[in-house]
């Protein structure tokens, strides 16, 4: 139990970041808590390795493309304003936000997670997901438990179907309309208690 | 003006003297003989209670004082702060299909990953064992004070009264208590063990452990429940119980005789433990021993199949836990062939947390801890004894005993080693994620080319 008061005062422009994220004060206490636990030299800021030492985490086949996410290009630390704000990604969609003409898109909106899905997939971020790419992943996902060929086959039905400008790569937006029926915010949502 | 001392003097030595005699021998009256007797008084559950009234009260006092400020009120969540789902990675993908199609590669498919992958990072299953549990409410100890505001001048007095009372009179009592308790353990059964082997030499043997394990437990001011007795090991079986604490042996060990399992020490651990098995025969093992697992299930074997010896007492997760949860069993002692006999061990963290966070803290200073906290309460259930099945192999007989044990005593069944406290995550389980999702996907097609 304690005063969020005292303990938001700590944490620089935490207005700011509520605004942009959306999350409540106890939410924001919540991951400041999950932030200094995994920060265990307390040095204020996360490095890849602090995300490897998560086990769960370590043992998902995509696990390093997700730790990716939270850097930017270049970049070896993430603070903790932007590890709120990647996490504001999987936020539920607010069903009654007033839609104010000219507003930021929220983080955690429809097309911001579709985004968001779209670099684990396009990791060289030239706006377009390769064959190669496509075959990479696959790889991650299912190891060693299927052939090359069968991999290939995979990949080239998929770009089939979905690449409809004949480019053999898929563009944001034709990821975007081949999931269009998918219910995007339930699969890309994290409850938060309270 | 020393003429004027002297009376002064020899006035504080009587009375010195006679508070010292007066100390011992209620010490001895309230503690050391129903140590012996295995009685009590009851004087420890009457603390407990008034304890608990206590706590209580406090907290009261901070939610008031926290409406009195018009604060928001935040309690901390032992249960995680986001809700998973368990829906296992076949439903999902099933799911996620649009209506109908079979199941094949959809670029959809990396979002169950994704979300698994950052639910994860918000809050994992692992990390939170190997911390000390956090409480709802406060029970006056800094140590467990993470996020607790709003202490009024009250309480803080209240907390002071609370340091005197357990560094002044509870640590010294119980620090004496433990020299006597060890002391005699040490004594008495290298006395024992001069008599010649025989039931005399068992009984006494047995007498005499009992007795300085109970003194031990009031050392520590234990308030320990027993439950369904009549599962008590017998010998010839293996004890098999979670850990949280090197205390869990002494509390085990108050209530039924063991023959302990353990590397040899050297120190003052080493004098106990050389004494401990003149009386009775305990299983010490060379640090070089504990690597040739044949030697160590072949010194097991041979205790079991001996009826004459006592139960032998293991702890299969190989390493403290926290106390919520209990982790893979090692099934090491599984594979011998005898009854096992499940105990299960739940403390209750409001007086004292017997958690012993090895990376954090020393021996000296977690029995520090122990001794100055209010009191170590805890309740023991005694499963009914389980033996190997047919075709059942050691781990699934060993995840089996696990399943029972978190079942009584509440705590959650966790499929991770106790292990991954210091090292990395194996291989084989991500394995295990890319096995379950490729047989989504082709086992499919091959029922497709069936048809």
């Amino acid at each position: 139990m304690g005063s969020t008061n005292s303990t938001l005062l700590k944490i620089p422009n935490v207005e700011v970041l509520m605004q942009e994220t959306g999350f409540s004060p106890a939410h924001i206490i919540r991951l400041h808590d999950r932030f200094k636990a995994l920060d265990k030299e307390g040095r204020g800021y996360l490095c890849p390795q602090d995300f490897g030492a998560i086990k769960e985490l370590a043992m998902n086949p995509i696990g390093d493309r997700i730790i990716g996410a939270f850097f930017s290009p270049g970049k070896e630390t993430v603070d903790f304003h932007t590890f709120v704000k990647i996490l504001a990604h999987f936020r539920p969609v607010d069903k009654d936000r007033p839609k104010e003409p000219n507003s930021l898109e929220p983080i955690n909106s429809r097309s911001n997670k579709l985004k968001f899905a779209f670099q684990l997939y396009d990791q060289d971020k030239d706006g377009k997901i390769s064959r190669d790419e496509l075959l990479k992943v696959l790889r991650a996902m299912l190891g060693m438990q299927v052939t090359e060929e069968q991999l290939e086959s995979i990949a080239d039905r998929t770009i089939q179907e979905a690449d409809l400008d004949r480019d053999d790569a898929i563009s944001f937006e034709e990821f975007r309309k081949s999931l269009e029926k998918v219910n995007i915010d339930h699969k890309m949502s994290i409850r938060f208690l309270r | 003006m020393e003429s004027y001392l002297f009376p002064f003097d020899s006035l504080i030595c009587m009375l010195l003297g006679i508070s010292f005699t007066v100390w011992f021998t209620l010490l001895l009256v309230f503690i050391i003989v129903p140590a012996i007797f295995g009685v009590s008084f009851g004087i420890r559950r009457l603390y407990m209670k008034s304890l608990i009234k206590l706590f209580e009260w406090a907290t009261l006092r901070m939610e008031r004082g926290a409406k009195e400020k018009n604060q928001h009120l935040y309690r901390p969540y032992s249960n995680g702060i986001i809700a998973k789902e368990p829906v296992s990675l076949e439903q999902e993908i099933q799911e996620m299909r649009r209506g109908g199609a079979e199941p094949e590669f959809d670029m959809s498919d990396i979002f169950y990953f994704c979300r698994r992958g950052v639910e994860s990072i918000v809050d994992d299953e692992v990390t939170k064992r190997f911390t000390a549990e956090e409480l709802e409410s406060w029970n006056l100890l800094t140590r467990s004070n993470y996020n607790f505001h709003h202490i009024s001048t009250r309480l803080t007095a209240l907390w002071g009264v609370g340091v005197l009372i357990r560094y002044g009179l509870l640590l010294p009592l119980r620090v004496t208590l433990a020299f006597t308790g060890v002391g005699l353990l040490v004594v008495l059964t290298s006395i024992v063990g001069l008599f010649p082997n025989g039931r005399m030499k068992n009984y006494l043997s047995d007498k005499v452990h009992l007795m300085c394990y109970r003194i031990c437990v009031r050392a520590l001011t234990a308030i320990i429940t027993y439950h369904d007795s009549e599962n008590k090991p017998k010998n010839g079986g293996i004890c098999v119980a979670n850990h949280t604490s090197p205390i869990d042996v002494i509390i085990l060990a108050s209530d039924e005789c063991y023959a302990m399992v353990g590397q040899v020490h050297g120190g003052l651990m080493g004098v106990i433990q050389r004494a401990m098995v003149k009386a009775c025969p305990h299983i010490w093992f060379e640090r070089s021993e504990v690597k040739d697992r044949h030697l160590v299930a072949k010194r097991l074997s041979d205790h079991v199949a001996d009826t004459s010896k006592l139960p032998i007492l293991i702890f299969p997760e190989g390493t403290c836990i926290n106390n919520t949860s209990v982790m893979m069993f090692k099934k090491g002692s599984f594979e011998i062939s005898c009854t096992v006999y499940p105990v299960a061990i739940k403390y209750d963290p409001r007086f004292g947390d017997a958690f012993w966070n090895s990376s954090k803290f020393g021996m000296v200073n977690y029995l520090l801890h122990m001794m100055s906290s209010w009191a170590i309460v805890c309740s023991v259930w005694y499963l009914p004894p389980m033996s190997r099945m047919e075709g059942e192999d050691a781990v699934q007989f060993a995840n089996r005993v696990k399943a029972a044990i978190a079942r009584k005593g509440g705590l959650a069944d966790l499929l991770w080693d106790g292990g991954l406290k210091r090292g990395k995550v194996k291989e084989v389980f991500k394995e295990e994620q890319q096995k379950l999702y490729s047989k989504v996907l082709v086992g499919s097609s091959e029922d497709r080319s069936r048809s």
